[in-house]
Parts: C-alpha cells; structure tokens; sequence
C-alpha cells in the first residue's frame, strides 16, 4: 500500500507536469491561430452556462424596512423651521401624517424628539426655543393619533449643531427636529 | 409697550442714589479710590518687581498687577524692571513724583521644602506711611492663590470693600466635536482643573452659596438633565431628570432650594425643588416659555426670562411665585438676568441689531448701559463683591472668557486653557 500511494504520488505530479508542459505548447498554438480557441473559452461562460449564478434581491413588500424606503415618508425624521418659528410647515405634513400614524398603529413604538436651534443667543433661551419644536412636532403627531405616552420631547438647543458654519446654510440646518424611534 | 416712568424723576432718583452710594466712600476719608463708576478716578497705584529668588517665585508681583488693573479701579504706574524688596529704603516722595499715591514692593523666596516665603508692603506716598505689610508662608501650589490674597489685601485697604481675586470661577469648555469639560479655575481664570469630563454637553453651571457644590446640565444621557456636585469629593448626583428636558438651576440664597426650568407638562417652565431633588412644584403658569430663573439676594424675587409678550424680555415674581411684572422694556430681545450681590444691578444679555451684548439695568434708577463692546456675549455673572462682571464672547470664532468692571471701563480677557470656553459663572468667598 505504502509503496503504491507513493507511485501514485510520483504519477500525479508527473501527470501535473505533462499538463504544464501542454499548457505551455497550447499557448504557442494560440498565438498560431487565437481564434478558434479564444471562441472554445468565451463560450462556456455565456447565458446558456448550467453553472451561472445570478444574484437576484427579494421583492417582496414585507421585507421593506419603511424607516429606510426613501419611497416611504417614514423613511424622512427631521423637520426644518424657519428662523425664530415654531410652525410645522406645510411641506412636512406628509411626514407627521406618516409617524403620526404609524405611531397611531403601533402602539408598542415610542419615539424621543430632540429639537435643536441654530447657533445664535443664549444657551438656554434656545434650550426652549428647541423644546418648543420638538413640542410643535409632537402635537401634530397627536392630532394623527399617536398617544402621549409614546412621545418625549427633549431639546439640545443649539448644543449639537448638525452643520458647523456661521452662514444661513448652516443656521437652516440647525433649525430642526428629529424625530428618533427608541 | 413702554415703561411708565418720568424723565425728570428717573433723572432725580438717579442724583440721588449717586449721593447716597458716594457718603459711604467719603466716610471712608483715608481712602481715595472712587468706586462709584463712570466718570470716577483710578487709583494710580505702582506694583515693583518683588525681589525673588528660586523656580516659579518671579510671578507674584505680575499676578497682583495683574488683578488690580483687572479690577478697574487702578490705574498701574510703571516701576520700571528693578526688584525692590519689602524691607528696601523706598523714597516715597520720588514715588509720588512719578505719579504713583500708593507704592507695593515685597519679596518672594523658594525655601529648601519647596514652599514659598512671599512678604509685602502697601505703601501710602502721600502719608509716607505703610498701610500693610504682611508675609505668607505658602506651599507650592498655593504661590498664585497667595498672590491673589495679596491683591485681595491691597484692595481692601483702598477701597473699603472686599476683593474678589481669591475667589474662584467654574467654566465649559468645549475640546473638540465630542468632548466637553467642566472646569474650575482661579478667578483670573489660571489653575483651572477639570472636575467633570464628558462626551457630551455641558451648560449652565451654578456655585451653590457654600462655593464646594455646582449644579449644572449635562446631557450625558441623551438629554438634559440638573446635576448637583460636590466639587472637592467628585460625588453628584441628578436632582431633576423629569420626561422632556431639565434645565437653568439656580441656587436660592440660603442653598437649601433650586430653581430649575422643566418640560415635564410641556412648554419649558419654572419649577422650585429641594437641593436634593425633592418637593417638586411649579412656579410659572405661561403657555409659552418660562426658563433662566435666578433668585434676587434677599431671596424675595426670581427674575427670569420668559417669552410670553412675544419675544424674550426678563421678569420677575415673588419668589414662591405669583404674578410677575416685565423688567426690560428696551429691545426685542432680552435674555439671562443675573443679580449684583448687593440687589441694585441686574446683568443681562440684550440682542441690538444682531448684536448680543451684556448690560446692566440700574433696578433703583431703571437706566440700561452696555458693559462691552463685543458682539456675540453669553452668561453675565456678578463678582461677588458686584464690583466686575464675569461674561463670555467670542473672538475670532473661539469662545473665550472675559471680565468686565460693572461701567464697562475695563475690560480684560482671561487665560484658560484651549479649546472653546464658555458658560462661566463666578463662586461666592469661600470661608
């Protein structure tokens, strides 16, 4: 046994390099006539290859996070303000509308939402000021039927700028709301 | 809406509180520094170099010159580079002759255990007598504190009243995008240390009237909440960290209360609690908001700023709340009332033009004065000999701290360490 394993080893490696030495010489066959053979390999990978992998992502609907769809209005969690405002504009009804019914239907969820305030006056008049946001979002909420008790409104004030910068691009930015699910 | 008040009376009241500020200093013949504001004269006063010897001994006479000049009341005489020890044969009347009515010199010596002999003299030119003269033995980290005290003497003998440079300062520093310190500092901002680190933020913090605990906010949870620490054992704890947010403590006179603001029914409103965080009851009833409460000296009144006419303007109500009465009336926007110690002044941040500077409102004459000149000031807050301000700005987008006589005549910016400083508020004397 012991000397027909190592017959048997001396076979392989001497197949091996009779396959190296016949790679080489189909190398030079190739450069004689490339077409042929070139045509032999492109074709074993084409569509009709019995061996071909497609990857392919599900589709179907339960398998979409609405958080993350940016189809979804859900998938949206800030609310911009104009300076010195606390009205909820009209252009995120969609959103309010969107959290304030999922909240409605999901009474198990419970969300924080942080208002923040762009970078100008006191520390803690804009602490209020952000409160006062977060407050306007929440209330809008209610009105969807989300309870109370699944909304606490907190505030950063202008603590936690998201956009650093002393100019109005910033500042419109800063002037916000986040809505966060716990 | 205006305030009711009579031109012709304002300007009456105001002559005689003048008067009536003035009899004390005048009672005090011997001393000639006028503490009544605009318009009153420095005290031209020459700091020598103390003679030193050893590491870290030559500071002392830079500190006391330092503090002086800081304080506004004194105008420094140049003494030219040449040491003169407390025990050298001064000419005083070559003194007064450069201009100088009261000269210090002393010493400052490093002993072989590392403390420090520091020894001066308060001279009088005019008398050509000495108005002090004391040494201090003090250890090593003690030899800015000793120089302080030294000014704190200096101050008193020619002024009547307390100095505050002994005192000390707590102030927010901000490191870098996610980090935050709160630290504790001599007054002239130097020798900070921090006594709290966090990687979120911090604001508005309040010595209690024992100068040992600080409340203040912290947002390390997520969200503000009021903390009370006790600086020298690093032990604290949440006083109030209701549903919402928890803001704005300040201590009552006697350190027993703390009013902080809290959106636990709502909007943000004023609410009086025990130092501990017990018996929570609300003060103010506004739809809008209510926040930056601070108790007037005598404890009777919470001044505090509240937007219920629109935009923020300051009020006040008995401290046990009840119906508040509007105290600013000039501008649109009028932020952080802070009480001098003895209730005649109140500090405050107005916004003019987009500008946010400190002022001070005359409670007794009802006049308003800028103090700075700056444009982006936060949290005034009273020596507490009511003699300067401590308030921060900012230049050249970085936070610093700066103090400010209460005339707004000096004005000096304070070390600290780097980063973006802010929030600072000035303890009380410490026993």
């Amino acid at each position: 046994m012991q000397y027909f394993a190592r017959y048997a080893r001396s076979a392989v490696a001497a197949a091996a390099v009779i396959l190296m030495v016949a790679g080489c010489s189909s190398v030079k066959l190739d450069e004689q006539a490339p077409a042929p053979i070139v045509d032999a390999g492109a074709g074993g990978a084409g569509a009709g290859d019995p061996r071909a992998v497609a990857p392919v992502t599900a589709a179907s609907t339960q398998g979409v996070d609405p958080f993350t769809d940016p189809k979804n209005p859900l998938s949206k969690k800030s609310v911009f303000f104009d300076f010195d405002s606390f009205v909820v504009k009209s252009e995120f009804q969609p959103l309010v509308e969107a959290h304030g019914k999922y909240l409605a239907a999901n009474s198990g969820r419970q969300i924080k939402i942080e208002g923040n305030t762009d970078e100008r006056g006191g520390r803690e008049y804009n602490l209020a000021l952000g409160q006062k946001r977060a407050e306007a979002v929440k209330q809008r909420l209610l009105l969807m039927g989300a309870r109370d008790a699944q909304i606490e409104t907190v505030s950063f004030g202008k603590e936690k700028p998201r956009a650093m910068g002393s100019n109005e691009e910033a500042w419109a930015q800063n002037r916000r709301a986040d809505i966060v699910y716990k | 809406m205006k305030k009711p008040r009579n031109n012709a009376s304002r300007s009456a009241r105001r002559n005689l509180c003048g008067a009536l500020i003035l009899l004390p200093v005048v009672t005090r013949a011997q001393l000639r520094v006028e503490i009544t504001g605009v318009g009153g004269q420095q005290f031209p006063i020459a700091i020598a170099p103390f003679a030193h010897e050893g590491a870290g001994a030559q500071d002392v006479d830079a500190i006391v010159r330092a503090d002086l000049a800081r304080s506004g009341l004194f105008r420094i005489i140049d003494a030219g580079a040449q040491p003169i020890a407390e025990n050298a044969n001064v000419n005083l009347a070559d003194w007064k002759t450069r201009g100088a009515d009261a000269l210090v010199i002393g010493s400052s010596r490093r002993l072989a255990d590392g403390r420090y002999d520091v020894r001066f003299r308060l001279l009088d030119t005019v008398k050509q007598t000495q108005l002090d003269g004391l040494s201090y033995l003090a250890p090593a980290a003690e030899l800015r504190l000793t120089a302080h005290r030294i000014a704190d003497r200096i101050y008193e003998k020619l002024t009547g009243e307390r100095g505050v440079f002994a005192t000390r300062i707590a102030y927010v520093v901000q490191t870098s995008r996610n980090s935050w310190e709160l630290h504790v500092a001599d007054a002239d901002g130097a020798n900070s240390q921090a006594a709290l680190r966090s990687r979120e933020p911090i604001i508005s913090p309040a010595w209690a009237p024992d100068g040992i605990r600080l409340a203040y906010v912290s947002f390390e949870t997520g969200k503000p909440v009021v903390y009370v620490h006790t600086v020298t054992t690093g032990e604290r704890k949440a006083v109030a960290n209701f549903r919402g947010s928890n803001s704005a403590p300040a201590w009552s006179p006697d350190g027993r209360s703390l009013a902080v603001t809290l959106t636990r029914e709502g909007n943000s409103q004023i609410f009086l609690m025990n130092a501990d965080g017990s018996n929570v009851r609300r003060l103010t009833q506004s739809s809008g908001i209510d926040t930056e409460p601070v108790f007037s000296p005598d404890g009777q009144w919470i001044f505090f700023t509240s937007d219920r006419g629109g935009g923020p303007q300051i009020y006040r109500m008995p401290a046990s709340g009840g119906a508040a009465q509007r105290m600013t009336f000039g501008g649109d926007y009028n932020i952080s009332p802070r009480l001098s110690p003895d209730g005649k002044l109140m500090a405050y941040v107005a916004r003019r033009s987009g500008r946010f500077q400190v002022m001070v409102h005359d409670l007794v004459s009802g006049t308003d004065s800028p103090v700075t000149d700056t444009a982006r000031d936060e949290s005034p807050s009273f020596a507490p000999n009511g003699r300067l301000l401590l308030y921060a700005t900012e230049v050249n987008g970085r936070g610093i701290l700066a103090s400010a006589s209460v005339d707004g005549r000096v004005r000096t910016r304070l070390s600290g360490p780097s980063g973006d400083i802010r929030e600072p508020t000035w303890g009380p004397y410490i026993k």
